[in-house]
C-alpha cells in the first residue's frame, strides 16, 4: 500500500500568538513551529499501515523554504520520501489554490491512499483535504477515527452527534483523520539521522504543469486578537443571598440556566 | 565561529522536550515523593534511541554525537533530574566503556541491549575508603582458571537496584592506578548482591545502592579492556560522563529559572508583580547569564570530544561551572519564591535538593579544580586558546 500524507508546518499551539503589524498574519519571530497536530496522526496512520501491509509513505507539503521542517519531522518518524512544493506564487494562494497545487503533486505519485489531518491548527479551515479529493476526482471521508483497509476499499469510522458513522470508500481515496485515530510515535534518533540523509524532492508550480497560479477567490481582510478574558467576580454575603445572586447571574448574564 | 545547532540537533531537542513535557514533567513531583520511576520510561526512551545516544545504530544506539547527548540530558533534567541521572549513567558510564574498550562479543552481548534500553547499566567504582582517590580502591579480582573471583564492596552506585549490567573496577595487580582492571558483571552472577539502599537528599527517583561482591565468579571473557588498564578506562569514561553531568546541571538550572520567571510574573506584592522589582530582576538576569555561560562551556567540551580530541580539561570546566550554576540558580529560585520556595507544594525546593549532587558525583568540584589547575600549572593549557587546540 503506497500512501501519500499531506503535512504542514504550523506555530506550536502552546505558545501565544502575536499579530503582525499589517494585521494580515502572525509575527513569526520567537514562535516555535511544529508539524501540525492532526498531520502527525496522519503520518502515524500511514506508518502503521505500511508496517502492516508493506509499501511506502511519501510526504508532501507546499510552502516556503522553512516548510521543510514539517517534512523532516515526518521523515524522522519513519516516512520514506518527501516532496516540497516551493514557489514564490504560493504566497498568494487561498486554501482551494493550495489544494489544487497539492493535488497536482500527488497525481504524479502512484498511490492507493491519501491521508491528511482533518484541519491545520493555525487557520482551522478544514478545506484542503476535501478539496484535494475533488481535484483528484477521488472519494473522501473526513474526520476519521478508525480506518480499516480491505481489498480495493476502506472502511472508515467517524464520530457524529450521538453515534458512530461507518463509511465505505473505494480506493484510492482521500481520508482526513481525527485525533482519536492513533497515538503518534516520537521520532527516534536513528530516524532523525535517516531524515537528515533523505533527499527531499523540490517541485515548482511549473514542474507540476501549473503555468499560472489559480487566483485566490477568498481574501484575508485582517486578524484581530480575541477579546481579553474578563476577571472573575467574587460574590460575598450570606450563603442564601450569594446563592440567589449566583443563580440570577447564571440565568441573566451567562444565560446558562 | 558559529553558535547555531544543526537541523538534526533542533529536531532532537524538540522531540525530547515534547516527550519530557508530556510524559515526565507531570510525574516529577510524585517520582520525588515515591523514590521510584515508571520502568516503562526506560523502554520508551530506548525506543527513541535515548538510552544509547552516541552509540552507532549497528549496536542498537541512536548514532548521534555528544552535542545531541547534551541536548537529551538537559531536556530530561529540565523536567525531572533523577531520570537524567539514570539515563546519563546508562549512556556515559556503561554504553561508552563497552563501546570504546569492549570486544566484539561484549558489544554484541551487552552494548546492544543497554543501548536499546532493554537492559539498564550501573557503574561500580567508588568504595567506602576510595572516593575522589579512586586509584586506592581495595576490591580484588583474583584469577582462578577460566574465571576471575571478585571480593569487595562498592558504594553510591546509581541504578544499583535496577541494573542488569554492572561495570566493576577491581585490583588485579599491585597498589595504585596500574593495578586496576575493569570487568562486566551481570545481575544474578554468583556472589553479587545489592546491599544497603541509600536515602538521599535529592534525585530521589533514581536508586543509589551498595553492591557487595563476595567470591563473585566472572568468566575470564568479562574482563573489559586489558588487564591493568582499568584506571585508564575509568578516567576516559568519566571525561564523557562529566559532560553529561554538566547537561543535567544545566537542565536543573533552567528548571529553576523557568519556574522562577513564571512565579515572579504571577506573584504580586505591594500592588505589583514581584518581577517588576529590581531585586528580582537582577537574580533572573544573573541566572540566565550563568546558564548561557555554562551551556557554552558544555557545548564546547562536547564539540571537542566529537572532533575526537582530548577534552579532559574542557569536560572538567563545563562540569564545574554548570554544577555550581545549578546550585546557585536553585538557591536564587527558592529565594524568589520566598516561603513558597521552602515547601513541597512548589517544585523549586526539589530543584534545590536535586542540584547539590551535581557538585559531588562524577568528581567533586574540588576534583574538577584539581584537574583544571594541573592542566594550567603544568603548561598544558594555552590560556589564549578558545577552541581547545592549545591542550597537549
Amino acid at each position: 500500500m503506497n500512501i501519500v500524507v499531506c503535512v504542514k508546518r504550523v506555530p506550536d499551539t502552546e505558545v501565544p500568538i502575536r499579530i503582525r503589524g499589517d494585521g494580515r498574519g502572525v509575527e513569526e519571530s520567537g514562535l516555535n513551529f511544529v508539524l501540525n497536530f492532526y498531520d502527525e496522526h496522519g503520518v502515524e496512520e500511514a506508518l502503521r499501515t505500511k508496517e502492516r501491509l508493506g509499501g511506502s509513505v511519501t510526504l508532501v507539503t507546499a510552502g516556503p523554504a522553512r516548510a521543510v521542517e514539517a517534512l523532516r519531522t515526518g521523515l524522522a518518524m519513519g516516512a520514506d520520501a518527501a516532496i516540497h512544493i516551493q514557489d514564490p506564487a504560493l504566497a498568494s494562494l487561498d486554501h482551494i489554490g493550495t489544494a489544487r497545487v497539492l493535488a497536482a503533486a500527488i497525481k504524479a505519485v502512484p498511490c492507493d491512499l491519501v491521508l491528511c489531518g482533518k484541519l491545520s491548527t493555525d487557520d482551522n479551515a478544514a478545506i484542503v483535504g476535501p478539496a484535494v479529493a475533488e481535484f483528484l476526482g477521488l472519494p473522501q471521508a473526513t474526520a476519521i477515527t478508525k480506518l480499516e483497509l480491505g481489498d480495493g476499499k476502506a472502511t472508515a469510522h467517524r464520530e457524529v452527534e450521538g453515534a458512530v458513522e461507518v463509511l465505505e470508500v473505494k480506493l484510492p481515496a482521500v481520508i482526513t483523520v481525527e485525533r482519536g485515530i492513533n497515538e503518534p510515535r516520537y521520532p527516534s534518533l536513528p530516524g532523525i539521522m535517516r531524515a537528515k540523509r533523505t533527499a527531499i524532492t523540490t517541485r515548482t508550480l511549473a514542474d507540476l504543469g501549473i503555468s499560472a497560479p489559480p487566483p485566490a477567490r477568498v481574501e484575508l481582510l485582517g486578524l484581530t486578537p480575541p477579546p481579553k478574558r474578563q476577571a472573575g467576580r467574587r460574590l460575598e454575603g450570606e450563603p442564601a443571598a450569594v446563592v440567589h445572586d449566583l443563580v440570577r447571574a447564571l440565568h441573566e448574564e451567562a444565560k446558562l440556566l | 565561529m558559529e553558535f547555531t545547532l544543526r537541523e538534526e540537533h533542533r529536531l532532537v531537542q524538540s522531540t525530547v522536550r515534547e516527550w519530557a513535557t508530556a510524559r515526565l514533567l507531570p510525574r516529577a513531583a510524585e517520582m520525588d515523593r515515591s523514590g521510584t520511576y515508571p520502568r516503562e520510561f526506560i523502554r520508551e526512551l530506548g525506543e527513541m534511541g535515548l538510552t544509547g545516544v552516541f552509540i552507532p545504530e549497528e549496536y542498537g544506539g541512536g548514532g548521534m554525537d555528544t552535542v545531541s547527548y547534551c541536548i537529551v540530558i538537559e531536556e530530561i533534567a529540565r523536567a525531572e533530574a533523577a531520570l537524567a541521572a539514570v539515563l546519563s549513567v546508562n549512556n556515559s558510564l556503561d554504553c561508552f566503556p563497552i563501546f570504546a574498550f569492549g570486544t566484539e562479543a561484549q558489544k554484541r552481548t551487552y552494548l546492544t541491549e543497554l543501548a536499546r534500553g532493554r537492559k539498564l547499566g550501573c557503574y561500580c567504582l567508588t568504595e567506602p575508603t576510595a572516593g575522589s582517590d579512586a586509584a586506592s580502591l581495595r576490591t580484588t579480582a583474583r584469577r582462578d582458571g577460566d574465571h576471575w573471583v571478585l571480593n569487595g564492596t562498592k558504594i553510591f552506585v546509581t541504578n544499583g537496584v535496577e541494573a542488569d549490567v554492572l561495570i566493576v573496577y577491581a585490583r588485579t595487580g599491585g597498589d595504585g592506578a596500574r593495578g586496576i582492571s575493569a570487568f562486566i558483571a551481570e545481575r544474578g552472577d554468583p556472589g553479587l548482591s545489592v546491599g544497603k539502599i541509600e536515602r538521599k537528599l535529592g534525585i530521589h527517583a533514581s536508586s543509589t545502592a551498595e553492591i557487595v561482591l563476595q567470591d563473585c565468579r566472572l568468566p575470564a571473557a568479562r574482563l573489559l579492556g586489558e588487564e591493568g588498564a582499568g584506571f585508564a578506562v575509568a578516567m576516559a569514561t568519566l571525561d564523557g560522563g562529566r559532560i553529561g553531568i554538566a547537561a543535567q546541571a544545566l537542565g536543573i538550572a533552567r528548571a529553576a529559572l523557568e519556574d522562577a520567571v513564571a512565579y515572579a510574573k504571577d506573584r504580586r506584592q505591594f500592588g505589583r508583580a514581584i518581577a517588576e522589582f529590581q531585586a528580582t530582576q537582577w537574580k533572573i538576569a544573573d541566572m540566565a547569564t550563568r546558564i548561557q555561560a555554562g551551556r557554552l562551556l558544555m557545548y564546547r567540551a562536547a564539540w571537542i570530544r566529537d572532533q575526537g580530541r582530548r577534552h579532559t580539561l574542557e569536560a572538567s570546566m563545563a562540569k564545574l561551572f554548570a554544577s555550581e550554576t545549578a546550585m546557585w540558580a536553585a538557591t536564587q529560585a527558592v529565594q524568589i519564591f520566598g516561603g513558597y520556595g521552602y515547601i513541597q507544594d512548589y517544585p523549586v525546593e526539589r530543584h534545590f535538593r536535586d542540584a547539590k549532587i551535581t557538585e559531588i558525583y562524577e568528581g567533586t568540584s574540588e576534583v574538577q579544580r584539581l584537574v583544571i589547575a594541573r592542566s594550567v600549572l603544568g603548561g598544558h593549557h594555552d590560556t589564549t586558546a578558545s577552541d581547545g587546540r592549545g591542550q597537549a
